[in-house]
């Protein structure tokens, strides 16, 4: 047997004995992200499918969430920030090959957005809503006309947006938990879990909650296609995915990996919403709860257990 | 013109003096360092090695910090040296995530920060200071492209190893073995 042990006289903040560069900051944002994603997905989805009338929840009011989510979530970025002030050096320059100023410009893009298509509806939400500003009727009107527009370019960047948030994480070859290139998919996936979740939160009817508890079913299903994908990728590579894979087959993710994301947040609401198909009432709080406990445990464990990942000397 | 530097692990005895010269030189806050010592011990007792390695940055020629970088601060300067600008850095942290040699660090002050192989000082013709300073002289810093630099030679000269290339960074530290 060879054993090596390494001493090292570093103790760097953050960075020693284990990666802690990133916190509760970036899991947080990367759930609201995805979740944003999500609802704008399918809020201009189906507006451009023609079922504005037939499902207003997902294409109505659930987007109205968006602008707040996504603020939240800048929020959370900024904070996330070592130079706070600086912050701006984002928006000076696009770099392709950094995920993270392509995902910037993404969010600079999709937020306005997300304010104005809520802007759009408010007035039908909100009856009793009043612009106070002859300008902002124009304006309201404006878009209303050019709404086709708008759900075109949010179907491109909403997409963009759910799976950059994977992305990301992937692009890091120094942790190799992270560096498996399933990541973004699984947390579109997610994302589209998490959005579709809300709208049957939201909606009080009963087609459309039928619909979307259809469809979270069937993205579950590709979600746990998609985990089984990645134990079966970095089990097949190098020792030190092999490594990675081990945080969570008996590693101290374990638990937090196998219960509260897989279990509680994808195969028990998905049972839950096969038996209400099947005829059986049960509360739509209850899946909706258990899908965003799971979507934010998600991005809590991978976030973590890729920081201690690592390569090996 | 390609600066790196070799480190011999034969002649480096791990006392540190390369740690604490880098961190007066370059007014390193109290608590950081960017260069450390790593001991490893391999074998089986009493079949026991023993090695010493002076590490700092990688100067990687394919450098994964300055690629996922967002607003370029973290860049490459003349001789392949991987520098941070902190007037551009907005302390995002992906840098320190993508770097397997684990060589940045956050800055109290906000940026991020790492060894410069002291380009300050090079410029002016002089040596890095652990280089300067190490009293077994087991460090050599020089343009690799140069093949009459003392880091070339004992390139040729030496058997040498670079850490993590698997990482596929082409680092820029070779630790002669």
């Amino acid at each position: 047997m060879e054993e090596e042990i390494i001493i090292s006289g570093r103790m760097n903040y953050k960075v020693d004995p284990t990666l802690s560069i990133w916190g509760w900051e970036i899991a947080f944002y990367l759930f609201v992200g995805g979740l944003a994603a999500g609802l704008l997905f399918f809020a201009s989805f189906y507006y451009l499918r023609g079922k504005e009338k037939d499902y207003p929840a997902s294409v109505k009011w659930a987007p109205m969430l968006t602008p707040f989510i996504l603020i939240l979530g800048l929020g959370a970025l900024f904070l996330d920030l070592h130079h706070k002030l600086y912050f701006w050096r984002l928006y000076t320059t696009l770099r392709i090959e950094s995920p993270m100023s392509w995902g910037a410009w993404t969010l600079m893009v999709i937020t306005p957005l997300s304010i104005i298509w809520s802007a759009t509806y408010v007035r039908e939400v909100f009856p009793k809503w009043d612009w106070k500003f002859q300008w902002l009727y124009d304006l309201e009107g404006y878009f209303i006309k050019h709404r086709r527009v708008l759900a075109w370019i949010l179907v491109f960047f909403s997409v963009i947006l759910g799976i950059y948030t994977g992305i990301l994480l992937s692009a890091f070859n120094a942790r190799p938990l992270w560096n498996t290139s399933i990541l973004g998919p699984l947390f579109l996936a997610s994302g589209l879990s998490a959005g579709a979740a809300i709208i049957m939160f939201f909606s009080k009817n009963e087609l459309e909650r039928k619909l979307f508890s259809q469809l979270d079913l069937v993205i579950i299903g590709v979600e746990l296609f998609f985990i089984i994908h990645m134990f079966m990728g970095l089990l097949a590579s190098t020792e030190v995915q092999i490594e990675a894979a081990r945080l969570f087959l008996g590693g101290p993710y374990t638990l937090p990996f196998w219960i509260f994301v897989v279990f509680i947040g994808m195969v028990l609401p998905g049972l839950l919403e096969l038996l209400e198909l099947r005829g059986q009432k049960i509360p739509a709080m209850i899946p909706v709860l258990l899908i965003l406990v799971g979507n934010i445990m998600l991005r809590f464990v991978i976030v973590y257990a890729g920081q201690a990942s690592r390569y090996l000397y | 013109m390609r600066y790196a530097m070799a480190i011999d692990t034969k002649k480096c005895v791990g006392c540190s003096d390369c740690v604490v010269a880098c961190q007066i030189e370059n007014k390193v806050p109290v608590g950081f360092c960017r260069d450390w010592i790593v001991e490893t011990t391999s074998g089986t007792y009493p079949n026991l090695e023993l090695e010493f390695r002076s590490e700092r940055c990688h100067h990687c020629a394919n450098a994964p910090c300055v690629r996922c970088c967002p607003t370029g601060a973290s860049h490459i300067e003349e001789g392949g040296v991987v520098l941070v600008n902190p007037e551009m850095c907005i302390g995002c942290g992906a840098c320190i995530a993508s770097c397997p040699y684990d060589a940045r660090y956050p800055h109290p002050d906000g940026y991020v920060d790492k060894c410069t192989f002291c380009i300050h000082k090079v410029r002016k013709g002089e040596q890095p200071a652990c280089v300067e300073v190490c009293p077994t002289n087991c460090l050599y810093f020089g343009d690799i492209d140069d093949p009459n630099s003392e880091v070339s030679k004992k390139i040729k000269k030496r058997k040498y190893k670079r850490l993590k290339t698997e990482a596929g960074t082409d680092p820029q530290l070779y630790f002669l073995i």
